[in-house]
């Protein structure tokens, strides 16, 4: 069997990964903003919500996190389709390291701009979306990218709750023809041509934050 | 040139500012009246700046008493490192302006935003009569040909002009000046304090100016506070302070800094 032969199946399987690393980043993103804001602006009970919430994620493993809302979590009556929980999970665990992006991002904005707001006499919420913001988030972008690659290369765990990804189907092709030389080097070069239009897609992004002149020098680290 | 029979519109008494055990203002008592422009000197850590950060809201102080056009700055229930609620703050803030000495502005906007974006949203202006009035104050610190560049796109004046503007945007009462040109370079400050001799000019407008420049707060004050250790320890028109000073301290101040 020729390799070209491969190509349709990976095709279909990278068609799944990049779905669900796109959703999962989008999804994650939302609940990076929203843990993130509650971590520094929330007072004691939702930043502590916020606070569990980010170490429950990042303290513990992707993959038995998947299993638990894969295998355990029905068994308590809740129970979502496959890509559903894959794309929950990691969502839950990009948002958990990503409100700590959020967090650092939004108290590393200085005393200085924060009082100048509030000469102006701007609102706390008025602070927070049209000052502290807008210049926290070109510190975050970095960070953020970082972030999306890292998603899409532990999307590949989803391929052990019979999610038919781009491993999964490098997996299958394995079983058939034995031939691992081939199929497991196409499938690091798929990874990697996802990652580096994901690179290219953040720049966008990034270069759309720094608004063209406005921050000229790099963001201090 | 003031009234000298109108209400003060600032009034310390006996007002006490501490950091933890660090004590900056002590038993502090201090009277502007309307329109008036008043210079505050003194050595570093003497409090001068406290004062103008307390008026502004960015300080709570813990004893004694403050107002502002007759509104006092604690309330009687108010609670927090304060005594206020935010909302009363707010209150107090719509008559208030500052200038800072690193100047502050908003990094990701442009001039014009930045001079327009409190007026729009605070007061809630509308955005023709916002921009409209924002070009006005451009052009009279001589900046409206820059209105869409970036503050990082600006020199030091500049952006501290803009600043000025920025705080004007609001039509304060009272508009304090934090050491406007202590952060520029030396060919960038008299840029910065001609805009500011201009406002000395208007009749309704309350200055307060910490600065080192004393030439400068010789010729725009009506009155010269010396600072010394969290008091005035003296204070009168510019010529007498500057010209016979009363106290040894200032005296010795002074000459220290005209030398």
């Amino acid at each position: 069997m020729d390799w070209t032969a491969y190509l349709p199946m990976l095709w279909q399987g990278a068609f799944v990964t990049m779905t669900i690393t796109l959703a999962s980043i989008a999804v994650g993103a939302v609940l990076a903003f929203v843990f993130g804001i509650m971590r520094v602006e929330g007072g004691p009970i939702l930043s502590t919500i916020a606070l569990c919430y980010t170490e429950v994620f990042r303290g513990t493993s992707l993959l038995v996190q998947l299993f638990w809302f894969y295998y355990a979590l029905p068994l308590v009556g809740l129970s979502f389709d496959p890509i559903t929980t894959g794309i929950l999970v990691l969502a839950a665990h990009a948002g958990g390291y990503g409100a700590e992006i959020v967090r650092g991002a939004l108290s590393s904005v200085s005393t200085q701009q924060l009082e100048a707001a509030r000469a102006l006499n701007f609102s706390r919420l008025q602070t927070l979306f049209r000052v502290s913001l807008p210049q926290a988030i070109v510190e975050m972008m970095p960070a953020f990218g970082n972030l999306a690659i890292e998603t899409l290369k532990l999307s590949s765990l989803v391929s052990l709750i019979s999610i038919a990804d781009l491993t999964f189907a490098a997996q299958s092709i394995r079983n058939i023809t034995l031939d691992s030389t081939s199929i497991y080097s196409i499938t690091l070069l798929c990874y990697f041509a996802m990652s580096l239009v994901l690179m290219v897609a953040i720049r966008v992004v990034e270069r759309l934050v720094r608004r063209g002149q406005a921050f000229p020098q790099m963001p201090r680290s | 040139m003031t009234e000298d029979n109108t209400a003060p519109i600032i009034e310390f008494s006996n007002v006490a500012k501490r950091f933890g055990p660090l004590t900056v203002l002590d038993d502090f008592n201090f009277t502007v009246r309307k329109g008036e422009k008043v210079t505050l000197i003194g050595p570093s850590g003497s409090g001068k700046s406290t004062v103008l950060r307390i008026l502004m809201t960015l300080e709570p102080f813990q004893d004694g008493r403050l107002t502002l056009s007759g509104m006092s700055y604690h309330e009687p229930n108010g609670k927090g490192p304060f005594k206020a609620s935010e909302r009363h703050l707010r209150q107090i803030r719509t008559h208030v302006g500052m200038v800072f000495q690193s100047f502050n502005l908003f990094p990701h906007m442009t001039v014009l935003r930045n001079v327009v974006e409190a007026p729009l949203r605070v007061l809630g202006i509308a955005r023709a009569e916002a921009e409209c009035r924002a070009l006005q104050l451009l052009d009279m610190v001589g900046l409206a040909d820059k209105k869409d560049f970036y503050p990082s796109q600006l020199s030091g004046g500049q952006q501290q002009r803009v600043a000025i503007a920025r705080a004007l945007a609001m039509r304060p009462r009272v508009l304090l000046f934090d050491e406007p040109t202590s952060a520029l370079d030396p060919q960038l400050v008299g840029e910065v304090l001609s805009v500011i001799r201009g406002l000395a000019h208007e009749h309704d407008l309350t200055m307060l100016l910490v600065t080192h420049e004393m030439r400068f707060a010789r010729e725009v004050s009506d009155r010269v506070c010396f600072f010394d250790k969290g008091r005035i320890c003296e204070q009168g028109a510019p010529d007498e302070i500057f010209g016979a000073p009363r106290e040894a301290r200032t005296r010795e101040f002074l000459s220290s800094v005209l030398a």
